[in-house]
C-alpha cells in the first residue's frame, strides 16, 4: 500500500451563524494515500467546499484531527500552515483565481515567492510547466488575453510549481466548456499517471466518473465510497 | 534572500499602484504638497532670519552701540525757527573711552547732511565724521586705497573714504583714489574705498534714485568745517539741530562682557541726560531676540507642516483600506498560495511606503524649486538646508509606515475562506 498523505479522523466543522449553530461537518474518517485520484461528490450544502477548504488548510476543524504527510495540523500555527499550502498543497479554483496584474510566468510563480527555501529552478520550471501546457509562446500575457481554458492550465501550472504531492481542485472544470473540460480532465490523469495524489470536488456525474474513487457526501457525513473501475 | 524579497516587493507593490494611476496620484499629492510646503517654508524662514541676523552682525555682534534720539517735539512749532539740542555729548565719549574697562576701543561718530559733488554729479549719501578706529569697530573691509587714519584726525585733513555705492555712483568709470570730491563747500581728497555691504532686506537702493552708502571723514574735520549744527528745512519751518554726537560704538572685549558694558551705559547716560534723547542698542540682544523670533516661527511652520502632513497620510490610509477591501479576493488567493501573514503585510506596507516615498521625492523636487522661484522672481533670498528635504522625506517615510500599518494588519488577519469567497 501506498504511503497515506492526508488523514482525516472524526474531523467536525461547526459554523455559527448568529445564534444557531450549523454544522457543515458531522465527523469524517477517511485516509488519502499517495497516487489516489479522488472525485469528491455530493449536492450543494453537502459539506465539500468546506471538506476541501480543511483538507486544503485555509479552514481549521472544530473537533478531530486533520494530518498531512505526518504532521498534525492542529500544532501547526499560522505561519507553518501557509508554509505547508505552499508546498504540499496544489489548489486549482472554479475561477481560476489568477492575479489579473500579473502575466502568465509571474502568476505560476506566485507559491514560489512565499516559501522560505524556494526551489532554484523556479523560473526554469515554470517556462518549463508553461510549456506543458501548451502556453509556451504566451508567457508574458496577462490572464485576461486568455481563453477560459488557458487561464485554468495557468492556474494548475501555478499549482504544480513546487510540485507538491497532493492536488485540490474545487469544480476545476465548472466554468469551461465540454471540450476544454476534457482537455482539462486528461491533464489531471496525466498527473495521476505522474504519482499525484488528486481530491476533486465536483458535482458533474462524468467529470466524477474519471476518478478511481468517488466520495458521496450528504449533510456532512461520507455516504457512500465507490470505487471506479478503470475505464 | 531578504533583499531578494524586499525587492520583489517593491516590484510587486509598484505593479499594482500602476492599475491605478490616477488614484495613486492623487493620493500622494497629499504628502507631495505636505513636504513641498515643509522645505519651502523652511527655505524662506531661514532666508529671512539669515537676512536679519546679518543685519544684526553688521552692526558688530560684540558691540554696544549708544545713540541720539531726538526727543519728542514739544508742540509749540509755530515758531519759524527752532534751536533743538539734544543727545550725546564729547563729555559721554569722553566718559565712555576712559572708564570701560571692557572697551577695547571706542567711535565717536557724527552724521553729518551736506551734499557731495563731483563734476556734475550731486548726492545725498550719510557723512560720517568719525576715527579710525570706526573701521575695526564695524569690520568694514576696505577696497581700495586706505582707511582713516589718526595722522588725519590730528591734522584735521580733508581726506575722505567713500562707501561703495558712493564711488560708483560719482565715479563709475575710475578708480577715486586721489579724485577730489566737493562736500558741502570744501573739498576732499578721496584716500580709500570701502567693500560694498551685502545688500540686505530695506537696506536696498530703489533702482535709479538715491544710493546708499556713505562717506567717511575725520571727525576732527567735520568739526572744522561743518559745526555742530544741521539745519532742516521742513514745510514753512526751520530746524536747527544741535547734536554733538549721534553715535558711540563700544567695542567689548568679550561676549560676556557686553551685557555688563550695556548696562553701565544705561545707568551713565541716565546720570548725565535730563531728557531721554539717547538710546542704548545692543547687537548681540538684537540677535538673541531675531532667533527667539526664529524659533516661535519654526514652532508654528512645523506645526503648519505637521498637520498637512498628517492629513496627506489620512488620505493615504483611507485609500489604502479601499485597496485592501477591492482585493480581498487576491489576498485570500495569495493566502491559499502560501502567502504567510507577514507577506501580505509586507506587500501592503510597501504599497503606502512606495505612494508616500513617491509623493516625498516629489515634493522635495516641488520644494526646493519653490524657494527658487521665490528668490528669482520675488528677490528675496532663501536657504535650503540640507537637514530640510531629509527631514521632510523621513516624515513622509514614517507617515506611510504609520498609515500603512492598520490596513496591511487588517488584510494579512482576513480569514482566508472568507476572503476567497469575496467577489
Amino acid at each position: 500500500m501506498a504511503e497515506i498523505v492526508a488523514a482525516l479522523e472524526g474531523v467536525r466543522r461547526v459554523y455559527q451563524m448568529g445564534s444557531t449553530e450549523v454544522q457543515a461537518l458531522a465527523g469524517i474518517d477517511v485516509e488519502f494515500r499517495q497516487g489516489e485520484y479522488w472525485s469528491i461528490m455530493g449536492s450543494s450544502g453537502s459539506g465539500k467546499s468546506t471538506l476541501l477548504n480543511l483538507l486544503g488548510c485555509i479552514d481549521r476543524p472544530t473537533s478531530g484531527r486533520y494530518i498531512v504527510n505526518g504532521r498534525d495540523t492542529d500544532e501547526l500555527n499560522d505561519d507553518e500552515l501557509s508554509t505547508l499550502r505552499g508546498r504540499e498543497i496544489g489548489f486549482i479554483f472554479q475561477s481560476f483565481n489568477l492575479l489579473p496584474q500579473l502575466n502568465v510566468l509571474e502568476n505560476i510563480l506566485i507559491p514560489v515567492f512565499y516559501q522560505d527555501n524556494p526551489r532554484p529552478d523556479a523560473e526554469e520550471r515554470a517556462v518549463m510547466l508553461a510549456e506543458r501546457m501548451g502556453l509556451g509562446d504566451r508567457t508574458d500575457h496577462r490572464p485576461l488575453e486568455l481563453s477560459g481554458g488557458q487561464q485554468q492550465r495557468v492556474a494548475i501550472a501555478r499549482a504544480l510549481i513546487n510540485d507538491p504531492p497532493i492536488l485540490l481542485a474545487d469544480e476545476a472544470t465548472g466554468n469551461l466548456d465540454t471540450q476544454t473540460t476534457v482537455e482539462i480532465l486528461s491533464l489531471f490523469d496525466e498527473l495521476h499517471d505522474e504519482g499525484k495524489t488528486i481530491l476533486l470536488v465536483t458535482h458533474e456525474e462524468e467529470v466524477g466518473r474519471r476518478a478511481e474513487r468517488v466520495m458521496l457526501l450528504r449533510d456532512g457525513l461520507i455516504e457512500s465510497i465507490t470505487e471506479n473501475q478503470p475505464c | 534572500m531578504l533583499s531578494n524579497t524586499l525587492a520583489r516587493s517593491i516590484r510587486l507593490g509598484v505593479k499594482s499602484l500602476l492599475l491605478h494611476k490616477l488614484r495613486s496620484t492623487l493620493t500622494t499629492l497629499g504628502v507631495l504638497f505636505g513636504v513641498a510646503s515643509v522645505i519651502a517654508m523652511l527655505a524662506i524662514g531661514e532666508g529671512a532670519s539669515a537676512d536679519a541676523q546679518e543685519q544684526i552682525r553688521q552692526l558688530g555682534s560684540q558691540n554696544v552701540i549708544l545713540r541720539s534720539v531726538k526727543p519728542p517735539d514739544n508742540v509749540n512749532s509755530n515758531q519759524q525757527t527752532r534751536v533743538i539740542s539734544y543727545g550725546l555729548t564729547m563729555n559721554d565719549y569722553q566718559r565712555v573711552a576712559e572708564t570701560y574697562p571692557w572697551a577695547t576701543s571706542v567711535v565717536p561718530v557724527r552724521q553729518l547732511i551736506q551734499e557731495v559733488r563731483y563734476e556734475d554729479q550731486v548726492l545725498n549719501p550719510r557723512i560720517l565724521a568719525t576715527t579710525a578706529a570706526y573701521r575695526d569697530a564695524t569690520g568694514r573691509p576696505l577696497m581700495e586705497g586706505r582707511f582713516l587714519s589718526p595722522a588725519d584726525e590730528e591734522n584735521v585733513s580733508n581726506v575722505c573714504v567713500l562707501g561703495y555705492e558712493v564711488a560708483r555712483a560719482l565715479m563709475p568709470l575710475k578708480s577715486p583714489l586721489g579724485e577730489r570730491v566737493k562736500i558741502g563747500s570744501e573739498y576732499f581728497i578721496v584716500v580709500g574705498t570701502l567693500q560694498p555691504r551685502v545688500p540686505l532686506g530695506d537696506d536696498q537702493p530703489d533702482p535709479g534714485s538715491q544710493v546708499t552708502g556713505e562717506v567717511l571723514i575725520p571727525l576732527t574735520t567735520g568739526t572744522k568745517w561743518y559745526g555742530g549744527m544741521q539745519v532742516k528745512i521742513r514745510a514753512g519751518s526751520r530746524e536747527i539741530e544741535e547734536v554733538d554726537l549721534h553715535e558711540i560704538i563700544a567695542q567689548i572685549d568679550t561676549a560676556e562682557n557686553v551685557p555688563i558694558a550695556a548696562a553701565a551705559s544705561r545707568v551713565m547716560l541716565d546720570a548725565h541726560h535730563q531728557e531721554r534723547d539717547y538710546e542704548v542698542v545692543v547687537p548681540l540682544e538684537l540677535l538673541a531676540r531675531a532667533e527667539e523670533t526664529k524659533r516661535i516661527f519654526n514652532i508654528v511652520l512645523g506645526s503648519i507642516a505637521g498637520i498637512s502632513l498628517l492629513v496627506g497620510g489620512i488620505g493615504i490610509m483611507n485609500v489604502m483600506l479601499a485597496t485592501v477591501t477591492e482585493r480581498t479576493r487576491e489576498i485570500g488567493i495569495r493566502r491559499a498560495l502560501g502567502a504567510k501573514q507577514r507577506h501580505i503585510v509586507l506587500q501592503f506596507l510597501v504599497e503606502t511606503v512606495v505612494l508616500s516615498v513617491g509623493g516625498g521625492l516629489a515634493g522635495i523636487i516641488l520644494g526646493l524649486a519653490i524657494p527658487w522661484a521665490v528668490e528669482t522672481y520675488a528677490d528675496m533670498s532663501t536657504i535650503v538646508t540640507p537637514t530640510a528635504p531629509l527631514l521632510a522625506f523621513g516624515i513622509s517615510v514614517t507617515i506611510g509606515l504609520l498609515f500603512g500599518i492598520y490596513p496591511a494588519w487588517r488584510a494579512a488577519t482576513l480569514d482566508p475562506v472568507e476572503a476567497l469567497r469575496h467577489e
